[in-house]
Parts: C-alpha cells; structure tokens; sequence
C-alpha cells in the first residue's frame, strides 16, 4: 500500500466522530424538524418559525450576539493591543486564558452569588450609596457575564494578528506622516482585521445559541432562540419544534461564516 | 565641510538596557551628498539612522536638523522618509495607494496625489504597475515601490537601511548604479547603510566607517580605501595584508625583519605600527627579484586575477593578486612600490584584542 493510502487511514477514526456526532444528529434534527408533535410529516414547524413570536425572539437572539459581541470587540481589541506591548506577555496572556480552563457552570454560579442582592457587588454599590440595585435577571448582568465568559475567545484572534504585524509597518506609516491615530485606523486596523472577523465570530455564533446564561442570569426576561430550544426538547416535548429552531439558527450561522468569510484568507502573503 | 549642514549629532549615545550601541558619537553631514553607514552588523548604524528617523531617541546628547534639536518632534513631523530592509509595504493596499499614502495623509488634492504618484513610479521604472498587489511584485520591484513611496514625500533626507540585502548579486549590482543616479537627480541627502564594503565604495560621496558604537573613520571611498586608519577599517575596507611593524624612521618602516622605504611620516622613531598592503599591490615576480619570497600554498581563480595565497619565512600569511598565475608549492618572489605601504598607528583597542 501508497503512503498516501496509508494516510488515508489515519482519517479513520475522525471519520467515525464526524459521521456519529455530526452528520448523524443533523440528519435526525433536519428528519425531527419535518415532524408534528404526534409523528406525523408536515411542514407546519417552519411555518410557525416565521410567526411574530418566532420572529421576535430570532431578533432578541441576534441582538442580544450582536450586543455581546460589540462590548467584547471594544473591551477585547484595546486589550490584546495592551498585551502586545507589555513586558510579560505569556504572563498576561496566561492570566486571561486561566478562566477558560473553568467549568462554565461554575463561573456562571459565581455570578449568581455576586450579583445577588446579598452579593459583594451590591455591597460595594451600597456603600458608594447608589445600592441595593436588581443586579441579577437584568439585560445588564446578562450581557455582562456573557462577555466576561466570551472575551478570550475575542482577545486571542486578535492578539496574535496583532503579533504577526512586522513592526516596520507602523514604522513605516509613521515615516511617511501617519499619527499614532492615523497609524492604527489606516494600518494597523485593517491588518489585524483577519483576528477581529475571526473573534467576532468566535463569539457571536455561540452568543447565538447561549442558554444556559439566559435562564441562570437572565431569568425568564430574556428569551432566545437558545433557550426557546431547550423548552421545547426538555418541558414542551415538542421536539419537532425545538428541531426546525435548531435548523433555522444553524442555517442562520452558517450564512454568517460565509458572509464573513473564514479571516485568514485576507491577512495571509 | 563647506556645502549647508543639514544633520549633526554632537555626543550622541545610546543605550539599550544599559547595553551601549552607540557610544559618543558626533558627526556632520551636508545636504545633497550620498552617504554610507558602513560596519558590521551591531555596530550602530542602524541605530544612527533610527535616531534620525526618530523611531528612538538618544539616551545622551543633541541631534541637530538644519541646525535645530530635533529630540522632541515625532517621525511624522520630520522632513525624513526611510526605506526600510524589509521594504515594510503595506500588504492592504496596491502600489499606488503605497505610493500615495503619506500625500494621503497630508490630505492633498486627489489630482495632485494622481499626479505626483505617477510622477514617481515613473522615477523608478515602475509605470503602468499602480494597480498591482504588492504580493505580486518581485523582491526588486518591492524596493522600487519602496523608494517611489519614500521620496514622493520629497524628503529632504533619504534613509536607506540595508535595502538592497535581500536581492540577488546581479539586480543588486543594478540597483546600486540606479540609486546612485536617482540620488543625483533628486538632489537630496541619502544616507545609505549597508555591510557591505563593495556597495560602499562604490556609491557614496562619502563612508562613515562604524564598529562597535564608534565612528572609526569618516572619508571619502578613496580615502578610506587608500589610508585605513587601524587594523579594522583596513580589514573591513578589502581583503588586506596587515602586519605588525616598527617605525623606524620618517620613510623608513621595519617588518618582516625587513626595513622598507615608505611615503609615510610623523611617527615616533621606533613606534610599533600596523602595516597594510593591498594584495592588488603585489607584483608577482622570480623569487631573487622579490622584495619578499613566499611559497604558494592556494590559489584560486576568481575571472579577473588570480587569488595567491603564500606564507614567507617567518610564516607571515600573504595574499596576492595577479593576472599571472602560479603553482602551488612553487617559491615566487613579491614586488611593491613605496606608495603601496601604508603605515597605521596601533589603536589601543586593538592592543588588547
């Protein structure tokens, strides 16, 4: 046997994985979105997806991602740009990849106890004298403690487009007249726009389909497609349903990886 | 100097975490002459012309522009452009908006801009190529833009970093003939810096010869070729013959055990004194015509001499170029006029080293 027959092989395994735990369960969910809650075939799930109350919920979910997403970019971008320029970068760099390596949940959980009316933030809100305030179950804390578990996922894209910049053209653009300003907005920002596409997408498509946070953080307040899905499959049984929002909110991520493009092709040489 | 001083530095150091780079420099340069920074790498140069551009400031004394301190204004408000090693083009953005970016900047007339861009590709043989990504330009065409980008500025200073290290022999053969007469043209101050002594001697008005945070010797390619100062300019400036002599007396040098007549003077008697003698110098001779005998140990062949590689009795290494050839092992005698001794006084530094 060809090396290269050889190495077909190694593929294998992956193979496997992705027809099992990819293909297979898009398949049903594609199958289960065709189905009415008693079995039957019919088309009446997608119908009932393009309802104002549908709509209105897609439209929260895409707020709510393109809110997330923008507070992550303009916290995000000064951030990496800050590490790129200080001393001990693989420090720093380290101290923002730590909360990664804890569990979700358990992060989430910690915001509970802190934005709780018990909780430290509202003591320190009490002694400025402007608290107790409703922390939890706002808009606010929502988006808060989304962004505070998204932020890696936006800060490292960019930091290392920002690494891959050669020096000599912020030299260069200096030379030739460029304010600090003038540098960033004309040469710097367009080269490390490959970072900045890739972590806006690295936090807005699964910003898309958060749950979790939504119920524990939000409470009912706010309603996503996310949680609309976990409803449905979970409390309302209604599993067709759940399958066409989970159709429609991957067809809708899909587009946007497309639209997007994949952020490498532009900055490579 | 009699031409219009456009940039001096009095007593400039520098230091990078207390590592010294460039240590108590002062110089002078006039406007409109080409000039060369040349060492090895480490030096300074470098540093000398990032000092200039202002991407770093000294850590001790004053750089002067048109006779003003310039310490305190930024690269973009100097009356400089750079071209840098690695060209730093901007890889967004096609030939022309290179071109253009820093009239772009200065918020000019799109007309003008037009214009002037135009004006300068065609400067550099470069017309019809504005559209063009730069990832799609060869390495010479890169420097090309490089240069259209820096002096569409009309910069009253042109700072050249190594630009012509990345090209193959013979494009960068052309392209000094090209800078050289580009610089002619326009006019205006180049300062070149490059480690290469060939590329040095060949265009500059004058070389700035620099080595370890020091200026070692300023002149012009003739003089610094002709009269090396020490042992290191001597070195660096050619291949050379260097050895340790003694001054006898005015015209009179001793090494090898020989005494020789020689044109220079001013020495202390009995002054130890490193002696050069260009292995172009030598004349290839019958050994009891020679003033020296050497027995050849190598010889190569590099197109237009011979390169004879020979030690004398005292196993002195000697090289020799000739358009006549030897054999290896043969003994061969060495001939040289007075004027091809050159006498240099023994550094300090160099004592130790």
């Amino acid at each position: 046997m060809t090396e290269r027959a050889w190495r077909n092989w190694y593929l294998v395994p992956y193979g496997i994985w992705l027809v099992l735990f990819v293909i297979a369960p898009i398949v049903f969910l594609l199958y289960e979105s065709f189905l009415d809650i008693d079995g039957h075939w019919t088309v009446a799930n997608y119908e009932k997806v393009l309802t104002p109350i549908y709509l209105k919920m897609m439209a929260y979910s895409f707020w709510y991602a393109f809110l997330i997403t923008l507070v992550s970019l303009l916290i995000g971008y000064p951030t990496a740009y800050w590490l790129t320029k200080t001393r001990h970068k693989q420090l720093w760099l380290l101290l923002l990849i730590l909360p990664m390596w804890v569990n979700l949940l358990l992060k989430v959980y910690a915001f509970l106890g802190l934005f709780g009316t018990y909780g430290l933030a509202n003591a320190l809100l009490q002694t400025l004298g402007v608290g107790p305030r409703q922390l939890l179950f706002t808009d606010f804390s929502f988006v808060f403690v989304s962004v505070y578990i998204f932020i890696p996922f936006m800060v490292l894209p960019i930091f290392n487009a920002l690494e891959e910049l050669p020096p000599s053209l912020i030299d260069a653009a200096r030379d030739l007249g460029a304010s600090a300003w003038t540098t960033f907005r004309r040469v710097v920002f367009p080269l490390t726009l490959g970072g900045v596409k890739a972590g806006c997408q690295a936090v807005f498509i699964p910003a898309l389909s958060l749950f979790m946070i939504t119920r524990l953080v939000a409470g009912n307040r706010v309603i996503t497609l996310g949680t609309a899905i976990e409803q449905h499959f979970l409390v309302t049984q209604d599993w067709g349903m759940g399958a066409t929002i989970a159709v429609v909110l991957m067809a809708a991520m899909a587009v946007i990886v497309v639209l997007t493009g994949t952020g490498r092709k532009e900055g490579s040489r | 100097m009699n031409g219009e001083e456009i940039i001096r530095f009095e007593r400039v150091t520098k230091e990078y975490d207390g590592m010294v780079v460039l240590d108590d420099v002062s110089f002078a340069m006039e406007r409109g002459k080409f000039y060369t920074l040349l060492g090895p790498s480490g030096c300074g140069k470098t540093t000398i012309l990032r000092l200039i551009a202002g991407f770093i400031e000294p850590t001790q004394g004053t750089i002067y522009f048109h006779g003003k301190p310039i310490h305190h204004v930024p690269p973009n408000k100097r009356q400089v452009n750079t071209v840098f090693q690695d060209y730093a083009l901007f890889p967004h953005l096609d030939v022309f908006e290179n071109v253009a970016f820093g009239l772009r900047i200065k918020k000019m007339k799109e007309a003008d801009i037009r214009q002037k861009v135009s004006e300068a590709l065609r400067f550099v043989n470069l017309e019809g190529y504005e559209r063009r990504r730069i990832q799609e330009m060869s390495g010479g065409q890169r420097q090309r833009v490089a240069i259209a980008r820096a002096i569409v500025n009309e910069p009253e200073v042109l700072l050249l970093d190594e630009p012509l290290s990345a090209l193959d022999l013979k494009l960068r053969t052309e392209m000094q003939y090209e800078l050289r007469e580009l610089q002619r043209r326009l006019g205006i101050t180049f300062i070149f810096v490059t480690h290469d002594q060939e590329e040095a001697l060949a265009m500059s008005d004058y070389i700035f010869v620099l080595n370890k945070g020091k200026i070692q010797q300023f002149g012009t390619p003739k003089e610094i070729y002709d009269e090396p100062i020490n042992r290191f300019v001597a070195d660096f400036i050619g291949e050379s013959n260097i050895l340790s002599g003694r001054m006898i007396e005015d015209f009179l040098v001793e090494f090898t055990g020989k005494r020789f007549e020689c044109v220079d003077r001013g020495f202390a008697p009995n002054e130890p004194v490193d002696v050069v003698i260009r292995p172009e110098d030598l004349e290839l001779v019958a050994p009891g015509d020679g003033q020296i005998v050497i027995r050849v140990d190598s010889l190569l062949f590099r197109g237009v001499h011979y390169e004879i590689c020979g030690y004398d009795e005292n196993g002195n290494e000697w090289l020799v170029h000739s358009t006549k050839k030897a054999e290896v092992g043969e003994t061969v005698g060495l001939r040289f006029e007075p004027e091809a001794i050159h006498v240099m006084r023994v550094e300090r530094e160099d004592e130790g080293a």
